[in-house]
């Protein structure tokens, strides 16, 4: 079942691996540039990867599962990321994260509420990122405010 | 009077209160615009500093809307008037009585201009080193007591040492910057703003242990920092401080930004060098030590951002200089942060010694939402609770550890009187739980059960009963422990204990 769209992919896949064969311990650059202009890390792109960079399948597979950024499913539209970190909580950040998480179908359609713990924004809390965007001092009213292109 | 010259923090802190969009106001109204690192008056953010002939003139909480306005301003009394001015901000108590020296040029300089470093005293200490044989370079290090400032506190002139002696064709500086602790974002402030120091202590250090290759490990949370030290380095390359020859010495060094990628475990020093070299990031038995057999085997200094920060002050003005600061085996200075419910936070560079107090109140000016403070984690996640009644302690290596608590990299979280200290003990084993490598069973397994221990005593079933099982679990977690992220989470569960009993044993109606 090789469909055009996949063996584009792949060959992408393969000529951003390529590109780095030349540095020492290419791997966590390869996936972050794989997320980057794929979104996720498809089962597909694991054989690519370990293929170009000689590695087996199940060491690329090791080290995309373990660290949180190389997700293997495809991004949502839009994301909000609410820090959890003890600093954030000090002014509120559980409760506006659940809060968040309770609402977040009303923020727009396909909207992910994540968790992320410090994000070095410590004194201007709470903090999160939306879209990939820094912004402190959050609440409910400015995350209304910062989605609203959303609805 | 026609604006000629705007300052507006870049900093990821001030980005993220609308500095983006004043910049941007403030070139569209025809200002030339500096993107400055931010002065660490976090409260202050967005501080747009007016260039003026007294000096720079600082402008708080400026919003787009206050743009027009400061840029049709006539007059200095004009300007002095405007009211969020915060007048010549160089002569602000609350920077004049710090000691900055790993600071001294954060905000000040245009971190993009390599230029403006050399002018506010940069290169002068790799110029020294060079001119320095390593061991050289490796004692005045040593002299200046200079310790770790990543949070175990190990002296830098001793591990330089051990990589020096270390024969090896190839050896490895490598940077931690993954600054994952809650309330801490000092590394993240000094490379964004100053990003030619790390640079400069970097380059120095390689030199002093012989390493021709150096690694900069970003966390992923930080774009902005990856940027700005891309840039810098780039810069550095152009103008020949890195690659085959730097300055003409003879010695080669090159140096690489590699990011991670959402791991606080990563932080731990032997689970970073495996991630850089592409691996799961596990943690690794020791010894063999990194300073030994690091980096794809090789002899390897792993350092704090700041730890390296300090590098080239104390090689321009001598190892006595940075050693003539601060009290007792805690030598130099240390960049406090101040985090969490607090009405000025922000950085904080002193000589330490200082106490607890001073910087919460004089310095934080107590909590933001103006209630009695009941509690401060010092040092991180895996840091202790201090009850207001302790912040008398002294902020010191030895005078921390004495009081039950740490420093580890310098923040200070501060919490008011609504703070639920079972919720934030139940916290520090979730974290736990989340971020453990896994590798061994007292932090993969114990914070696990530590979770569901506490949701019992907060549930009040048989409290006293698994208090004792809660002090056993934390117990086997600090004796079986491979590293500090399970050796050192019983810290904030059991300080939270030991000073606020009163929040685990809540009379819960009997059912
Ligand atoms: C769980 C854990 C997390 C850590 N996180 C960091 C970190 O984010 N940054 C850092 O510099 N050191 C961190 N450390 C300390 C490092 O292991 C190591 O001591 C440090 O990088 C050595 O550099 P220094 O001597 O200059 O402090 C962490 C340690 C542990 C156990
Ligand atoms: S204590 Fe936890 S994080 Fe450290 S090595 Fe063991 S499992 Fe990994
Ligand atoms: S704890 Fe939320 S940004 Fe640091």
């Amino acid at each position: 079942m090789t469909t055009a769209a996949a063996t584009d992919r792949v060959a992408l896949v393969r000529a951003i691996a390529q590109q780095h064969l030349t540095e020492r311990g290419p791997l966590l650059p390869v996936l972050h540039e794989v997320v980057e202009e794929l979104g996720h890390v498809a089962r597909e792109d694991v054989e690519a990867i370990a293929d170009v960079l000689n590695l087996s399948v199940a060491e690329v597979h090791g080290v995309v599962s373990f660290y949180h950024d190389f997700r293997t499913t495809p991004p949502a539209a839009h994301r909000v990321a609410l820090c959890r970190g003890e600093a954030c909580q000090s002014v509120g950040a559980e409760e506006l994260y659940a809060e968040t998480r309770g609402r977040s179908a009303d923020l727009g359609d396909g909207v992910e509420i994540a968790e992320v713990f410090c994000l070095g924004n410590c004194a201007l809390g709470p903090s999160g990122t939306v879209d990939g965007r820094l912004h402190g001092r959050l609440s409910a009213d400015r995350i209304d405010a910062l989605t609203e292109g959303w609805r | 009077m026609a604006l000629t010259k705007v300052f507006v923090p870049g900093d990821a802190a001030a980005v993220s209160v609308g500095a983006d969009e004043v910049a941007a106001a403030f070139e569209a109204a025809g200002a030339s615009v500096v993107r400055n690192g931010s002065r660490g008056m976090l409260w202050l953010e967005p501080l747009v500093e007016v260039e003026s002939d007294r000096g720079r003139i600082g402008f708080a909480n400026v919003e787009v809307a206050d743009v027009l306005d400061l840029v049709s301003s006539r007059s200095h009394s004009d300007l002095l008037n405007h009211p969020g001015c915060v007048g010549v901000v160089d002569e602000h108590p609350w920077l004049t009585s710090q000691r900055r020296v790993s600071f001294a040029r954060v905000g000040v300089v245009d971190p993009a201009s390599i230029a403006d470093y050399e002018a506010h005293g940069g290169w002068a200490g790799l110029r020294r080193a060079l001119s320095l044989s390593p061991a050289e370079v490796v004692q005045e290090v040593t002299d200046s007591g200079l310790r770790g400032r990543g949070g175990a506190g190990f002296p830098a002139g001793i591990k330089w040492k051990t990589v020096l002696e270390t024969a090896s064709e190839l050896k490895f500086v490598a940077c931690n910057f993954d600054e994952g602790d809650s309330g801490t974002f000092a590394d993240r402030m000094v490379v964004e703003g100053d990003p030619f120091t790390l640079i400069e202590g970097m380059t120095i250090a390689a030199h002093a242990v012989g390493a021709t290759e150096g690694y900069v490990y970003v966390r992923s949370e930080y774009p902005h920092a990856v940027a700005a030290l891309r840039r810098a380095i780039d810069a550095a390359y152009t103008h020949g401080y890195l690659g085959a020859d730097v300055l003409g010495s003879g010695h080669s060094f090159d140096l690489h930004v590699r990011v991670g990628a959402g791991a606080y475990i990563c932080g731990e020093e032997s689970s970073m060098l495996d991630s850089l070299e592409g691996k799961r990031g596990e943690v690794r038995a020791k010894p063999p030590i990194p300073a030994i057999s690091g980096l794809w085997g090789k002899p390897t200094a792993v350092n704090n951002v700041l730890t390296l920060c300090a590098v080239p002050m104390i090689l321009a003005d001598g190892g006595a200089a940075y050693a003539a600061l601060g009290t007792g085996r805690s030598r130099g200075t240390q960049v406090f942060q101040l985090a969490g419910n607090i009405k000025q936070g922000g950085i904080v560079e002193l000589p330490f010694g200082v106490s607890l107090r001073e910087l919460v109140d004089h310095y934080g000016g107590g909590t933001l939402t103006g209630r009695p403070a009941r509690a401060a984690q010092v040092g991180g996640p895996l840091g202790a609770y201090v009850p207001a009644s302790g912040f008398d302690v002294p902020m010191d290596y030895e005078a921390m550890a004495e009081a039950g608590a740490m420093l580890g990299h310098g923040g200070i979280v501060l919490f008011d009187e609504t703070v639920d200290m079972a919720r934030m003990a139940r916290f520090a084993m979730e974290f736990c739980s989340i971020e453990s490598c896994g590798k061994c069973t007292p932090c993969r397994v114990g914070s696990t059960r530590g979770v569901e221990t506490i949701d019992r005593i907060i549930a009040g079933q048989d409290v006293q009963a698994n208090l004792v099982l809660l002090d056993d679990l934390c117990d086997t977690m600090t004796k079986g422990s491979l590293c500090a992220m399970g050796g050192l989470t019983p810290m904030p569960v059991q300080s939270a204990i030991k000073h606020f009993p009163e929040d685990f044993e809540r009379e819960v109606a009997p059912g």
